[in-house]
């Protein structure tokens, strides 16, 4: 497996100027002969068909909702990031571009860090241009929080429906190129495999959801652009269909899969209240902005939390990392809670949890202010909890939230396959071993709007392979393995729901490739996985038929793949022998329970190759080279 | 809680349905809705019978997906609130339980509770958008807006397509998801230049899906999760009027 970057050269500031003049172009009237087809309509995907579309490209696009308003980039909560230093607050590209690499511990690629950057500004503004309604100040002018693991106030927001309000404006480009004609829209389908022919990705087959029909796509170029994967632990923030099916599915057909075990467990989570909970609610990072995180000094306080006074009180993040506080980055934020449940001093039910409490800031600056910010989100805390978050605090735990691991792309966002380009959450370019906050929208968009649209058409200039139809013996191949597995669904007739084999999965991945992770917890899933795989291929029950809406079906391709999924996963972790941003491995920590990472061997990016059902991945590396920041132990004390 | 469900029961679009009868024992009252589904589903699967069908998704409140008529109220009886955040505290033991689908011929069901909302997705294609290219954009704060019109804007924008307006609806009438968005674009500076046109096309598109007319009973702002106000139907009535007496064409 050849991992060529791409990375432009000469100075950072100029690589993306110059690899944009360099690339190759296509005619204006020669684009409508090229059909994309991208798979997700999110943020990037429903920005990236928009464009294209809008640049003259036959683009056909697949969701499996029903309408391509509803992929889960609508819940994000907090905001957008954007180097547009509107504050005055010693904001700059190269600061957000810093900020980034030492959120992500020093483990993703500059080259494309910097240009996440020096796009962000142009997102806002294509944005505005939509009619997205961010906050504004009484001026008129567009208004900004701050967000954790910076310093300055570079998100801007929407309320706290930023994701949903991003997502319509996309959905509303995306509309009017179908409405145009120049996007035809599946809904209701899902991608099953894709179709490689001579090395180059062709198409895909999808099932539709309705009917059960199976039906092959050819184009010149796929976009994959379908999420991440945080399903795996079953109990995440995900939405319920989120999965880790096509990326694993091209993994499967050749596409490097980089850093699987790099996922983000998002510190401001309603804990867990029963066995049968289906997932879990996110409360935005934006309440860490007023909202102080606290635990009982003593393991043994059993008072009301209002009745625990100040010196029995542990602010521990405002304790631990005082010039950050509150506003600490996520891995670390949610490593302090845990710690400090580990040593019995959690609260709540089942002692995991800790308090996010408002009243100082219900002091300070009156309940009508704190309504404003975040009305919303105390409106759904009570309707989850049954707890007015006005009158008693919050009480929160870290959730798995986000996964920075994806298929490996170069500079052109394009996989390891030629042709196959991936977006969004679903790639693993921009957030190294963990994100910042309000930098997801940020990079879904920015791949959409301002990355595909260029690098695309080198790709259609230079090197596509011969065209092919859906007639060709590859993807008659792919139908019948996709109705092949279908049907051993349908005929094992087990005991065991699908669903009872994702939590089983869940429990395991959180307990030993979660929060903490140690090569014996690692070894233990890894011994674990492989009889409930076999246990699921010899017991699960799928009833119905394939020809009709049959959720049990779609779900059990889902859960199969997350089984072997899973299994990568925990290798990943375990090859990875030092502790970096969200992979925190137990063996390697410093005196005071901080990530130890280890530059001299793990200074890369891990990128696994498929080898075969019953033989080892092979775990390939892009060493990253840092030119333009100097790698440093990450400290927000 | 012990609970009796009446749950709506259709193959597909081309069958009959018809109401069955399932019983639930020991429900958390913490459960969400959803999650009390969810373990009707697994009994289901247990006994070998067919679950019931429904969307669903994110589970917080925003993705629009779910939609059902609990006792005949578009998500439940909770205000300002999505059948996946209702959760079972607001019922009482031994409470009998009517579930259906949305009712409206613009929504035709596909399965038990699950219905085709597509005819939404071709009044947002009609015109319910700004035609502006990727790359067109100046700097965001060329353009100040003031905040009462942002506010305004963002209020109206707040509709996640889930439907409820027109299942309250007697008319069946999808006037609030029309004006919601009309009224958000129409707020701001950049909507303008497409105001008339958007109005005329948008609600002609909805007129042709078989949406019913507005007869303001205003069942669809009780409805609405997202509290969506019934004064952007004004909004949309007043732009449909000066873009006819301007005899703007659509």
């Amino acid at each position: 497996m050849i991992l060529d970057s791409k990375i432009p050269s000469g100075p950072i500031e100029q690589k993306w100027d110059k690899h944009r003049a360099e690339i190759k172009l296509i005619n204006p009237s020669n684009k409508r002969k090229y059909s994309i087809l991208v798979v997700g309509s999110g943020l990037a995907g429903a920005s990236a068909a928009a464009s294209l579309a809008e640049l003259g490209y036959n683009v056909d696009c697949f969701t499996f909702h029903d309408t391509p308003r509803r992929a889960h980039s609508i819940a994000a909560q907090g905001g957008i990031n954007a180097a547009k230093n509107y504050q005055n607050d010693g904001d700059s590209i190269y600061r957000l571009f810093y900020d980034t690499v030492k959120g992500g511990d020093f483990r993703a690629r500059e080259g494309n860090v910097y240009r996440l950057a020096q796009v962000s500004t142009n997102i806002i503004d294509q944005c505005v241009a939509q009619g997205v309604p961010f906050a504004r100040e009484y001026g008129g002018y567009l208004s900004n929080r701050s967000f954790g693991g910076a310093q300055v106030s570079r998100t801007f927001y929407a309320k706290g429906q930023t994701g949903q309000q991003l997502l319509l404006g996309a959905y509303s480009a995306l509309s009017r190129q179908i409405g145009a004609g120049t996007v035809t829209m599946h809904t209701r389908s899902e991608m099953m495999e894709l179709v490689v022919v001579d090395g180059h990705a062709k198409g895909i087959v999808t099932r539709d959801l309705v009917s059960g029909k199976i039906e092959s796509w050819a184009g010149d170029a796929v976009i994959l652009a379908t999420g991440g994967y945080s399903n795996v632990f079953y109990l995440s923030t995900n939405a319920m269909a989120c999965n880790v099916t096509s990326i694993w599915r091209a993994h499967k057909k050749g596409a490097g899969l980089a850093n699987p075990c790099f996922t983000q467990i998002h510190p401001t989570s309603i804990p867990q209240h029963g066995e049968y909970q289906s997932k879990l609610t996110l409360m935005s990072e934006s309440l860490r902005n007023d909202g102080r995180v606290w635990v009982p000094k003593s393991a043994t306080e059993n008072r009301a939390p209002h009745e625990i006074a100040e010196h029995d009180r542990d602010y521990y993040l405002e304790r631990k990392y005082p010039s950050f506080g509150n506003l600490s980055p996520r891995d670390i934020a949610s490593r302090a809670a845990k710690e400090v449940c580990d040593e019995g001093r959690g609260v709540g039910p089942g002692g995991r949890g800790v308090y996010l409490d408002f009243s100082a800031a219900i002091h300070r600056l009156g309940e009508k202010t704190i309504a404003e910010r975040y009305g919303n989100l105390f409106e759904m805390y009570e309707r989850i909890t049954g707890e007015n978050p006005y009158k008693v605090p919050m009480r929160i735990y870290p959730a798995p939230h986000y996964t920075m691991g994806g298929l490996w792309v170069d500079y052109n966002l394009m996989s390891t396959i030629p042709g196959l380009h991936v977006l969004g959450e679903a790639n693993f370019s921009d957030h190294g071993a963990n994100r910042l906050g309000a930098s997801a929208l940020m990079q879904g968009l920015a791949d959409g709007y301002f990355v595909i649209p260029y690098t695309i058409g080198h790709y259609l200039a230079t090197d596509t392979g011969n065209k092919v139809g859906t007639d060709h013996p590859e993807f008659k191949k792919a139908e019948a393995e996709v109705q092949a597995r279908l049907h051993t669904f349908l005929s094992i007739k087990g005991k065991r729901t699908t669903s009872s084999f994702h939590k089983e999965l869940g429990m395991l991945m959180w307990n030993n490739c979660g929060m903490a992770r140690s090569e014996a917890s690692l070894q233990q899933a890894l011994s674990r996985i492989p009889e409930i795989k076999e246990e699921f291929w010899n017991n699960v029950n799928v009833l119905g038929s394939g020809l009709e809406m049959n959720s049990a079906l779609e779900q059990a391709g889902r859960v199969a793949d997350f089984l072997e999924f899973a299994e990568l996963m925990c290798w990943d972790a375990l090859e990875r022998d030092e502790s970096c941003g969200g992979h925190f491995r137990t063996e390697h920590q410093t005196q005071d329970g901080e990530a130890k990472r280890d530059d001299q061997d793990f200074c890369h990016s891990a990128v696994w190759e498929y080898t075969g059902t019953n033989s080892k991945s092979i775990r390939h590396k892009e060493e990253l080279k840092f030119e333009n920041i100097q790698l440093a132990t990450r400290s927000y004390k | 809680m012990n609970l009796q469900l009446k749950v709506w029961r259709q193959q597909n679009a081309n069958t009959k349905g018809n109401f069955t009868d399932y019983t639930l024992n020991e429900i958390s009252p913490d459960m969400s809705f959803l999650e009390m589904l969810d373990v009707l589903n697994e009994q289901l699967l247990g006994c070998g019978q067919d679950p019931v069908a429904f969307d669903h998704d994110c589970r917080e409140g925003i993705c629009g997906s779910c939609s059902m008529m609990i006792n005949g109220k578009p998500h439940g009886p909770e205000n300002m609130t999505t059948t996946c955040q209702l959760h079972m505290r607001k019922f009482n033991d031994g409470d009998n339980i009517v579930i259906e689908p949305w009712r409206a011929s613009a929504f035709p069901v596909i399965k038990d509770l699950a219905v085709n909302r597509s005819a939404f997705d071709r009044i947002i294609q009609a015109g319910g958008f700004i035609s502006v290219n990727t790359g067109n954009a100046q700097d965001g704060n060329t353009l100040p807006i003031p905040k009462p019109d942002a506010d305004a804007a963002m209020d109206a924008a707040a509709c996640i397509g889930c439907g409820a307006c027109v299942a309250a609806c007697k008319n069946a009438s999808a006037m609030l998801f029309t004006a919601a968005k009309i009224a958000h674009l129409g707020y701001l500076p950049q909507g303008q230049p497409e105001r008339h046109k958007r109005v005329l096309r948008m609600v002609h598109q909805m007129d042709s899906e078989g949406f019913g007319n507005c007869t303001n009973t205003l069942d669809c702002e009780a409805a609405c999760p997202k509290g969506i106000s019934a004064d952007n139907i004004a909004k949309l009535n007043q732009d449909y009027l000066k873009a006819k007496l301007r005899g703007i064409s659509a």
